[in-house]
């Protein structure tokens, strides 16, 4: 997979199909057994420690379901990156925080405990946290899940104006095709491991692949079976017979 | 021999072997992690108020409990050693058994107990549920080291927090101890103190009793922080990781007590 | 929790804790009971000092006048040497005699001094001359058998032992 700068790519599949998997090897959490991971011309897997936590400084990365720190407050959650890395004075990462916040659409929630917000609104406060040091790359791990039709729009959105307004790269590793089509310049298809299929929006609504098609209509059985693999059903429910 | 016997045989000879290099592995995986808080206390310190707050919660959340069982076992200590002690006609020495007897032992081993399952399983929770939310992975991934941020103060807060509980405990047993002996049976006060102080030696045994606790505190952090971070990331791993904080960190704390009473107090008094 | 109340909070409880060990360090124990008083030093030497444990009270007429310093083996006599170390206020003749009693059967073990009528008073450093040894009661025993047994042969050959063994009993007078 190639990822060009400034654009925002959707890395798609089925559950379990090792989507979540690279990210953590972007990120440098995973080795891999085989193959390369290449960052802005670093080699992830072979950089030193302290070399590997400088490259996560230009990262943001958004977990799925927020993972906020539950004892800290919003405003302490955003400005927790500012205050560990840079040597900021304290008016001036109040400054940033609200910034962020204001980017997000929360400022007004700064003083709230992450445990008082809604799904949506978590997801946004981790946003703003992960784009807290202007990061050169974000990282999206399934951003839409489990969210309302408003705070999807309104995440999609985020991702699609901060990505252009900040001149970051995105990879947003999700299964919601119908949020993705909108916003992304590009897709990967990701199944069993390897990449099956990719191409932009529009080649996508227009795919003839049939694991590309069955995604995007929602389809039940396709190339992604149904049935989990058994033996076969005759045999299963007559066997303890005789 | 039949060859099933011998495949049995073997087979178990196996597991054995699988189980001691597991438990050995599971041993260096644990000096390994020590090893990896310690270099990590420098942060713990400069950035004192992330240790501050450990000391709050597993401190001075822990004292009402730690005082009101002091209490009742000084007086529990006081009413049982004055029937033992009455028949000897040595009743005087009610202060001296109630002050050893806290001080050099039951101040530090009971403290330490009723802190693995307070404020150890609270520990294990925490961290086991930061990770099962990936706060853990988060803060990983925005370069801030887990260990360094939240690991590590938590260690240092509890190896901080013991010894004082421990001596809170104590104190609040010997002052049971009083309330019972003197106020309750009647003893003479003067003679309470008195051969208290003549037969508690503040080195070894004041001394002993914070080293115990000290070594306590540090047992029993160690193993709250480290299930906690290698709990399995589910409901299920947690509350299997916060019961085995318990009971690993009071065992340990019994054996600890064991083998450090041997060495400290083999000779006795010394004259 | 803001950060002043936990601050507060942790300051109180480290105070708590700390006072919590200076109260098992000197009123429970005895840490600066120890060598603090004004005092001096006398020297006693014994056959046995049967359980006599360092910082034992010394006792005059039943008064805890100060405590035992040090105990130490003398290489030559095999005599134990016992340094007192006596408060300042009082002073006690030159013979005065140094015995080690018990307090009661289980008590605890201390010298007792009796003064004499020698217008000379001890003083820093001297040694007291008469001293008692520690009742040692396994000895009592085997000479009160020894005694039983030798006793229906109690004619002249037999005198200078039983006189003898009361006097091991009673630890002997010195000089």
């Amino acid at each position: 997979m190639t990822i060009p700068r400034g654009k925002i790519v959707a890395i798609m599949g089925g559950s379990g199909c090792g989507k979540t998997t690279i990210l953590r090897l972007i990120g440098g959490q995973l080795r891999p057994q085989s193959g390369r991971v290449r960052v802005g011309g670093l080699s992830v897997p072979d950089l030193a420690p302290s070399a590997l936590y400088e490259l996560r400084r230009r990262f943001g990365m958004l977990f799925q379901f927020g993972a906020l720190f539950t004892d800290m407050s919003v405003f302490e959650n955003i400005a927790f990156p500012m205050r560990e890395h840079t040597a900021l004075p304290e008016e001036l990462i109040r400054d940033l925080v609200l910034m962020k916040l204001q980017a997000v659409g929360l400022r007004g929630a700064a003083q709230l405990m992450p445990t008082e917000l809604s799904g949506g609104m978590a997801r946004r406060v981790a946003l703003a946290r992960a784009i807290a040091l202007d990061p050169l790359l974000v990282l999206y791990d399934e951003p839409f899940a489990g969210l309302d039709p408003i705070s999807l729009g309104v995440v999609g959105q985020l991702i699609r104006r901060l990505n252009d307004a900040l001149s970051i790269t995105s990879i947003v590793v999700t299964h919601d095709v119908y949020e993705s089509l909108k916003i992304v310049d590009y897709l990967y298809f990701v199944s069993e491991g390897r990449v099956i299929a990719s191409g932009t929006p529009d080649e996508v609504r227009a795919s003839s692949d049939r694991f590309v098609r069955q995604f995007v209509d929602g389809a039940p059985d396709g190339p992604v079976p149904f049935h989990y693999p058994a033996p076969a059903y005759r045999e299963e429910l007559f066997a303890d017979v005789g | 021999m039949s060859a099933e016997l011998v495949a049995g045989i073997a087979q178990w000879l196996r597991r054995l072997g699988g189980g001691v290099t597991g438990a050995v592995a599971q041993l260096g995986f644990v000096a390994r992690f020590l090893v990896a808080v310690l270099w990590n206390t420098p942060h713990a310190f400069r950035r004192i108020h992330l240790t501050l707050r450990e000391i709050y919660f597993t401190g001075v959340l822990s004292l009402v409990i730690i005082l009101m069982s002091g209490l009742f076992v000084g007086m529990v200590l006081s009413l049982q050693g004055y029937e033992t002690l009455k028949r000897y006609g040595a009743d005087e020495q009610l202060g001296i058994l109630v002050a050893l007897a806290l001080v050099r032992e039951l101040g530090p081993v009971i403290s330490g107990l009723l802190f693995a399952s307070r404020a150890g399983s609270a520990i294990t929770a925490e961290i086991g549920l930061m990770k099962t939310t990936e706060q853990l992975a988060a803060m990983e991934m925005m370069a801030v080291d887990p260990l360094a941020r939240v690991v590590a103060p938590r260690f240092w807060g509890g190896v901080i927090s013991m010894p004082l509980l421990a001596a809170l405990f104590s104190a609040a047993g010997i002052f049971g101890g009083y309330l019972v002996g003197v106020r309750l049976i009647g003893i003479d006060s003067g003679a309470f103190w008195g051969q208290m102080q003549a037969g508690v030696d503040f080195w070894p045994d004041v001394t002993n009793g914070i080293i115990k606790s000290v070594v306590f505190g540090a047992a029993v952090s160690l193993i709250s922080v480290f299930e906690g971070y290698n709990a399995r990331p589910t409901a299920e791993g947690v509350a299997s990781a916060t019961t085995r904080t318990v009971v690993v960190s009071s065992l340990a704390i019994l054996a600890l007590d064991f083998v450090m009473t041997a060495f400290m107090f083999r000779g006795g008094n010394a004259v | 929790m803001n950060r002043a109340a936990i601050d507060l909070w942790v300051g109180i409880f480290v105070a708590l804790g700390f006072g919590a060990i200076l109260f098992l360090a000197l009123k429970v124990g005895n840490l600066l009971t120890l060598d603090h008083t004004p005092g001096y030093r006398l020297e006693a030497s014994f056959d046995n000092i049967g359980g006599l444990k360092l910082r034992a009270p010394v006792k005059a007429a039943g008064v805890v006048v100060g405590r035992v310093e040090s105990v130490r083996l003398d290489k030559t006599t095999y005599e134990a040497v016992v340094t007192l170390r006596i408060d300042r206020d009082y002073q006690f003749t030159k013979d005065t005699i140094a015995a080690i009693n018990t307090s009661g059967l289980l008590g605890e073990v201390y010298v007792g001094l009796d003064a004499g009528g020698d217008p000379t008073m001890l003083k820093d450093g001297d040694q007291i001359a008469k001293t008692q040894s520690a009742v040692v009661v396994e000895k009592l025993i085997s000479q009160f058998l020894f005694d039983k047994a030798s006793s229906p042969r109690a004619s002249t050959p037999g005198d200078p032992v039983p006189a003898k063994a009361a006097d091991q009993a009673a630890g002997g007078a010195k000089k």
